[in-house]
């Protein structure tokens, strides 16, 4: 056992863990560094298999946005933890039957024989350029699922987008706009008050001012 | 200039992308709330989409982008169907979302993103493109579920779908990962050819065939993967359920193939058996559960699961016939589906929506041509001849007895007739009980005029079904060539 291989099965160990904790840990700001820990062993694994660009990828894009982000979110929302684990431990039994086969069928599975498909991973030099590699393959062979990937992306503005941006109604909100295009005929009324009819007048006086309130 | 004429089997696809930034932009200057303009430059893209797709259409089997693309005949085929159901969907449901304040730009744009998406799901070659494709079929399906925020139940089943879908595409990444690892490839042709050469590893293959089933049965809403689909149909405003009920079933048939005719040919003693189970279950629990449903959206979503138990035995029987009879089936599906839905959608006014059994009592005297094209469009569903339904499930059952699975047909000809039950219920409700209100129909010209197209269809596809079925046929079994 190398050195190497020590490695992977530390890494290996703390993802696990991690992932383990993120679904169990009472408190969601728990669960969300816990997430934090898991894709960073993540990306130590990606390191040992070469894929450097990916790994730092993972930890720029994910640990130092997303994650980031999430936690926001979290610590936004006033998340009620009693009613999210209501009903947890009467559906425990089903879930945990269900977990139990699926892991028993895997293990029968993968552990009952040699899975790999046969050709070791290329060990290469170090001046090997990973992202330099990565690049050329994203833009000639895999250039048309990136494109759809770009597209996924385009779709996914336009539905968060669709979702969330709604003019209320309702809200008191100063339009600068039109409050600029505001011309002097909108806003006053020239009411001629004749003075011989004393109670008409008084009528037409008050109307106008209710009229003006109003605007 | 050659690179780009050799990019012909694409262009459909390339113009419906620029379509869709051209129609984001234009929507921006529109103000006008019924969206006029918006809508004619959509409905002139699909049309247009159509137009170069019987223009590029070339003999053979054409593989593009490192054989991440593929063009053969049965995408074309399937594409033009699917832009045609996209087509009269948005015909059928505008003046239905205009009264609901939902015919806004951002909803034609997903559906036109749903359309790509659809599009690239069928003629995918390569696991990658199959998912990608897939996804974006799937996120603009859930933001168009929960486009109506105002409405409760709606937002509930938007939430459903979003959740489970997610789930399902999770058990589709691991088997395709599970695959990958087996065979070492994400290509179809070549995951095809390691397995005919036996290097791949047997369990492993199987293992991962599971989930990859598992995620499929989700997707397509077969039993026992179906508690979604009742949900989904009853919650989203009906437009959506008609959009999620109709052309994506001819993607899904095309990702079945895909997955499990293509790449997985080998591997069909597997498959076929686990699709016979789907198949007999999802037919059992529709066409039973169906019975008790008030609402004729969750009764359709139930028939849709039995509908697609018919489907399963046709692809399981594992022949070029099987295949031909299930295409056959999706897309004579697709009509009826649009008619259903469709139909319901005509009777809703603003702020009513005629999604229960009672509102269909009577119709006959309320409008007799619209029953009348309900009744057809249930005489279909039921598989009654001569309509179109009653073909399509009789060159099912054909294709699934010269594959030598006759408990099966019995079990299917068994369920369909407990189906029957609930369909000529709604005649019965229709013809021969007094109407609950005597409030005039109204309709626009336009969505009766393609309603009498959509069960005129019905009747004459049933009467002369020769053509369509050729179609499917050769279009299948030039596919299947390699």
């Amino acid at each position: 056992m190398n050195f190497e291989t020590v490695l992977f099965y530390l890494f290996a160990a703390v993802t696990v863990f991690a992932a383990l904790r993120v679904i169990t840990a009472r408190n969601p700001l728990h669960a969300v560094l816990f997430l934090v820990l898991a894709f960073v062993s993540s990306a130590g694994i990606w390191l040992l298999l070469e894929a450097e660009f990916l790994a730092i990828a993972l930890v720029l894009v994910y640990v130092g946005a997303v994650m980031v982000l999430f936690l926001f979110v979290v610590m936004m929302l006033d998340i009620n933890i009693e009613q999210l684990r209501k009903g947890f431990w009467q559906w425990l039994p089903l879930g945990a039957l269900l977990a139990g086969l699926i892991g028993v069928q895997m293990v029968w599975v993968l552990g009952a024989e040699d899975i790999s498909a046969g050709t070791a991973a290329v060990k290469h030099a170090a001046d090997y350029d990973n992202t330099k590699e990565l690049g050329r393959l994203i833009y000639t062979d895999y250039v048309y699922p990136f494109e759809l990937a770009a597209v996924l992306l385009l779709l996914a503005m336009v539905a968060a987008i669709a979702l969330t941006l709604r003019q209320r109604r309702d809200t008191k909100r100063q339009d600068i706009d039109k409050q600029l295009k505001v011309k002097r005929e909108d806003r006053v009324r020239i009411v001629s008050v004749p003075s011989s009819r004393q109670a008409n007048a008084a009528q037409d006086v008050e109307a106008s001012t209710n009229g003006h309130t109003a605007d | 200039m050659n690179y780009l004429a050799s990019l012909s089997p694409i262009y459909a696809e390339m113009f419906l992308l620029v379509m869709v930034s051209v129609i984001l932009i234009v929507d921006l200057f529109i103000v006008n709330y019924t969206k006029t303009v918006t809508y004619l430059l959509t409905q002139v893209a699909l049309f247009c989409t159509v137009l170069i797709l019987l223009f590029t259409h070339q003999p053979g089997i054409s593989h593009l982008f490192n054989n991440m693309f593929v063009g053969d005949v049965m995408s074309y085929v399937l594409k033009v169907f699917i832009c045609l159901a996209v087509m009269a969907m948005l015909l059928y449901s505008r003046s239905y979302l205009l009264v609901r304040g939902l015919f806004t730009g951002e909803f034609l744009a997903l559906v036109l993103f749903a359309t790509l998406g659809m599009m690239v799901m069928t003629s995918a070659s390569n696991f990658l493109t199959l998912y990608l494709g897939l996804e974006l079929l799937a996120l603009s399906l859930y933001a168009m579920v929960a486009l109506q925020r105002d409405s409760a139940i709606a937002t509930e089943s938007a939430m459903k779908y979003f959740i489970l879908g997610a789930m399902a595409s999770g058990f589709l990444l691991y088997g395709m990962s599970m695959l990958y690892g087996a065979t070492g490839s994400l290509d179809i042709a070549r995951i095809s050819d390691v397995i005919q050469n036996g290097t791949a590893n047997k369990s492993l293959l199987v293992f991962g065939l599971a989930f990859i089933v598992a995620g499929l049965a989700f997707k397509l809403g077969a039993v026992p993967f179906h508690m979604w689909v009742p949900d989904v149909y009853h919650g989203a405003p009906t437009a959506m359920t008609m959009f999620i009920g109709t052309a994506p079933k001819l993607a899904a048939f095309a990702f079945v193939m895909r997955i499990l005719v293509e790449a997985l040919q080998p591997m069909m003693i597997h498959w076929a058996g686990m699709l016979m189970i789907l198949a007999v279950l999802s037919m059992a629990v529709g066409n039973i559960t169906a019975i008790a449903q008030t609402n004729l959206k969750r009764m359709f979503a139930y028939s849709t699961i039995a509908h697609m138990g018919f489907l399963l035995i046709g692809v399981l029987s594992g022949t070029i016939e099987g295949y031909g009879a299930a295409m056959f089936y999706a897309l004579v599906y697709v009509l009826m589906s649009l008619g259903g839905f469709g139909m319901i959608m005509l009777l809703s006014r603003e702020g009513f929506e005629a999604d229960t059994l009672n509102d269909f009592k009577g119709l006959n005297q309320r409008s007799p041509w619209l029953a009348f094209m309900m009744l057809l469009l249930m005489f279909s569903m039921a598989g009654v001849p001569p309509t179109v339904g009653f073909y399509a499930k009789f060159s099912v059952l054909s294709a699934a007895v010269q594959a030598g699975h006759i408990p099966l047909v019995v079990m299917a000809v068994l369920f369909s007739l407990i189906g029957a039950f609930y369909y000529l219920r709604i005649v019965k409700l229709m013809y021969f009980d007094a109407p609950e209100s005597h409030e005039k129909i109204y309709i626009q010209p336009d969505s009766s005029l393609l309603v009498s197209i959509n069960g005129m269809a019905i009747l004459l596809l049933g009467i002369f079904p020769n053509t369509l079925m050729s179609v499917c046929y050769v279009s299948v079994q030039q596919s299947l060539l390699h």
